[in-house]
């Protein structure tokens, strides 16, 4: 089960690291779900997948679960890592919107308005 | 809660003193500040004093933090009661503490000078609140004993960043704050992708805990991928070469006070976090890795510099200055040695406060009529002759000459590197520093010393009065100058730090005090698993 | 979307939402649920009625600004780890009070309070960036 998903994040790395390298905006913004998605996955892998269906309860009276039972901390991991990915994008997508509104492009190559093109050197002499 | 189970076994049960509970002041303490003035956002007058009662409380905790830290070395206190490494510890070093502490005061001159220069509608949109939620990340993040924690804290203060970094919504600060968030938004994610490994690797999360266990797992684990990983992702927050093009994309857009904020705070956090996961966690894997930091190092403080020589506008030179100092702190973490990472601290400790101040002198330098772009500055010294010479102090800091803090980390640097026998480390220290005098003392001779170029009429000065710029300025000045006549104790403090990431054993029993009455259970929940199967 | 059926279905339909959301904050006590999925449950409701009566109603309803109600809810749920404080336990830990009202015991605990400060947090947040939308689609 591991290797299966170990391979689909590497799937989605490779995905979101094609849409990152893209110039347009709206495709990076696609690229950056992709990797957070990977990224979750990763996490949920590395907390081993090995028991998945006993969920991690302790008995009443108990110190410990009888016998083994999924990993409850990946999940806390991941719900927050979700969470955080997901108020990030919000923010992003209005934030790319209002920069179309404004810049009139998605294309990164002219969003030149911080870093004006043939911008003159400081006075070399006074 | 049956009453038949010991729970001391898996939480704390001694009472906890007070005195622990400083350590929580500098996150807590700005979230409900933070809270109440988003509350009374329709109150713009009561936004400054609000903010700045928050911060001075947290800088009084930070104080006691310190004295307590000198006193009777690093402590920690573990959240919701849980032992660790179940429960998530703040952990206070000096290495933490200091830079937190020299971050607060930074936020606090901030604070102040936001009180003119940010307008009634700036405070609606909540200034404050997201500075005080920048705050509570900032000092999460120097304070936190776990990794993941580190990961949220980072997403807290970049989430304040963004609020920030688009405050007004013009279109320069769109086309910035794109640049910034989306490059920033990946080096979290790499960020994770390491945390996530690290999970994998150790099954847990507390940073003592892995220090301890680093030996056994460096056998069966690719730490030195996690490595490569946090040094990619903490360089990219850091601005490193080659992933530092966002800062001079993004940090000249903003208000003058946010930029003089990211300048001084942000990318020292993530030199910090290099600090403490290379330094700390993982010292042969940066051993590996120390010839390629040291190019690193070396090609950030020149590409820097030499991105400061061509710039005419003001926010932007100094945006490459930033850039500039992150390749001499590098410096200290590819030696790694006692002096080195003394050196890396101190410069730290320098960077925050002067970068921070010649934002805020640029911003003076605006309110007086004075214009960013060099083609058009003059005449200053001639009109004031106070602030020209505030100004030169800070352009001998920052280019690391007497009798400011700039000198000391420096000559710490050169001769670490000296000791080392890595010439073409102090060779770039030495270089980056000519020419950060050449970059800055440029702007000194233009801005201040010849006379206002002809056809040039004084800009309207947008807002904020020159007098509390000077008197902010002059806070600022008094460490920078203290640190530059008389650097010995804040050195003690500084080798303190750097001896705490060479030895990671006060830290560890600081969250594990009784090292032996431990079980090795922390890894349980992996275990029992592979026993399952 | 805006028929006569949606208009006069629509403040119900919220209505349920917003008690069931604030049923799935308590029932989080012990059981599934929480915070988190009431707050974004509450969020949604809101986001229904603005679809059918228009934004100004939702803020009419909401009283106070959804923004504030968030800055509400991080009070509390800072509050909630604060409280600790006073009884000699590190930063966080659930305190609890069992009183007895009407003859049942209520667990009142810092850790609903906290959950509370959550829904608040969520439900805030989320229909401020709802509204904000649906405001500019309306021009």
């Amino acid at each position: 089960m591991e290797a299966i998903l170990a391979v689909l994040v590497g799937i989605f790395f490779a995905v979101s690291a094609y849409l990152l390298m893209s110039k347009h905006l709206i495709r990076i913004l696609l690229g950056a779900v992709v990797l957070s998605n990977a990224v979750n996955l990763l996490i949920f892998t590395a907390g081993r997948l090995t028991v998945r269906d006993v969920p991690p309860f302790i008995p009443l009276g108990m110190l410990s679960p009888e016998g083994a039972t999924s990993n409850p901390l990946p999940q806390a991991l991941v719900l927050t890592a979700i969470v955080i990915a997901f108020s990030i994008f919000a923010f992003l997508l209005v934030l790319a919107y209002r920069a179309y509104q404004e810049l009139d492009t998605d294309y990164t190559d002219d969003m030149r308005l911080a870093e004006p093109e043939g911008d003159d050197l400081p006075p070399l002499r006074y | 809660m049956d009453s038949y189970v010991d729970i001391s076994e898996a939480m704390v049960v001694e009472p906890i003193s007070l005195v622990d509970w400083l350590i929580v002041v500098p996150v807590a303490v700005p979230l409900l500040f933070g809270a109440l003035l988003l509350v009374f956002r329709k109150a713009p007058q009561t936004q400054a004093i609000g903010a700045v009662i928050g911060l001075s409380l947290v800088f009084a905790a930070e104080i006691g933090l310190l004295m307590r830290v000198l006193a009777e070395g690093p402590f920690s206190l573990t959240m919701g009661g849980w032992l660790p490494p179940f429960g998530i510890s703040l952990v206070a070093d000096a290495l933490g503490v200091t830079l937190a502490l020299t971050a607060t005061l930074v936020a606090l001159v901030c604070a102040l000078y936001g009180v003119r220069d940010i307008d009634a509608s700036g405070r609606r949109y909540g200034f404050y609140t997201f500075l005080m939620l920048l705050m509570a990340g900032v000092g999460g993040a120097f304070l936190t004993g776990d990794v993941f924690n580190l990961y949220v804290w980072f997403e807290v203060f970049l989430i304040s960043a963004f609020g920030l970094i688009v405050l007004g919504s013009e279109a320069r600060q769109l086309d910035g704050a794109v640049k910034y968030a989306v490059l920033n938004l990946i080096a979290t994610t790499l960020f994770l992708i390491g945390t996530g490994l690290i999970y994998g690797s150790f099954g847990t999360l507390s940073m003592a805990d892995i220090a301890r266990k680093a030996p056994e797992v460096r056998e069966v684990a690719p730490l030195a991928t996690i490595a490569v990983i946090y040094f990619i992702a903490f360089g990219m927050k850091a601005a490193a070469f080659p992933l530092h093009f966002w800062l001079p994309a993004s940090y000249h857009t903003p208000r003058i006070v946010v930029a003089a904020l990211f300048g001084g705070i942000l990318t020292k956090i993530g030199v910090y976090a290099l600090l403490r996961t290379l330094m700390m966690l993982f010292p042969p894997e940066r051993d590996m890795i120390s010839d390629l930091i040291g190019w690193v190092a070396v090609a950030t403080m020149m590409f820097g510099v030499i991105g400061a020589l061509a710039q005419s506008d003001i926010r932007r030179l100094l945006g490459w200055i930033v850039v500039s100092g992150i390749g001499v702190m590098l410096a200290g973490l590819a030696l790694g040695s006692q002096t080195g990472l003394s050196g890396t601290v101190l410069y730290a400790i320098h960077s925050m406060l002067v970068m921070t101040a010649l934002y805020i002198l640029a911003g003076v330098m605006r309110g007086l009529g004075s214009s960013y772009n060099l083609h058009e500055a003059g005449g200053l010294y001639r009109s004031h002759p106070a602030l020209a010479a505030i100004a030169l102090i800070l352009v001998l800091a920052a280019a690391g000459l007497p009798p400011a803090s700039g000198l000391w980390p420096k000559v710490y640097l050169v001769k670490a590197s000296l000791d080392e026998g890595v010439w073409w480390l102090a060779l770039g220290i030495l270089a980056s520093g000519l020419l950060t005098t050449l970059a800055l003392g440029r702007v000194f001779a233009l801005a201040f010393w010849r006379s206002r170029p002809e056809g040039v009429a004084a800009l309207e000065a947008p807002v904020g009065q020159p007098v509390a710029g000077y008197a902010l300025l002059g806070i600022l000045l008094i460490p920078i100058l203290g640190i530059g006549l008389y650097p010995e104790p804040v050195i003690q403090l500084t080798d303190m730090a750097a001896q705490g990431l060479l030895e990671p054993s006060g830290f560890i029993e600081a969250v594990f005090p009784e090292e032996a009455a431990v079980p090795d259970v922390p890894a349980g929940e992996v275990e029992t698993e592979e026993v399952a199967e | 979307m805006n028929t006569v059926i949606f208009r006069t279905a629509a403040p119900y339909i919220a209505a349920l939402m917003v008690i069931f959301s604030i049923f799935v904050l308590l029932r989080g006590h012990n059981e599934p649920g929480g915070g988190f999925i009431g707050g974004l449950m509450g969020a949604s409701a809101f986001a229904i009625y603005g679809i059918a009566c228009g934004v100004s109603s939702v803020r009419r309803a909401l009283y106070l600004h959804p923004m504030t109600w968030s800055a509400i809810g991080l009070f509390l749920g800072a509050a909630a780890g604060v409280m600790s404080v006073f009884f000699g336990v590190p930063f966080l830990t659930g305190l609890w009070a069992p009183p007895e009202i009407f003859g049942i015991e209520v667990e009142l605990s810092s850790i609903l309070l906290f959950d509370i400060g959550v829904y608040l947090v969520v439900l805030g947040a989320i229909t401020s960036i709802a509204l904000a939308l649906e405001e500019r689609e309306e021009d």
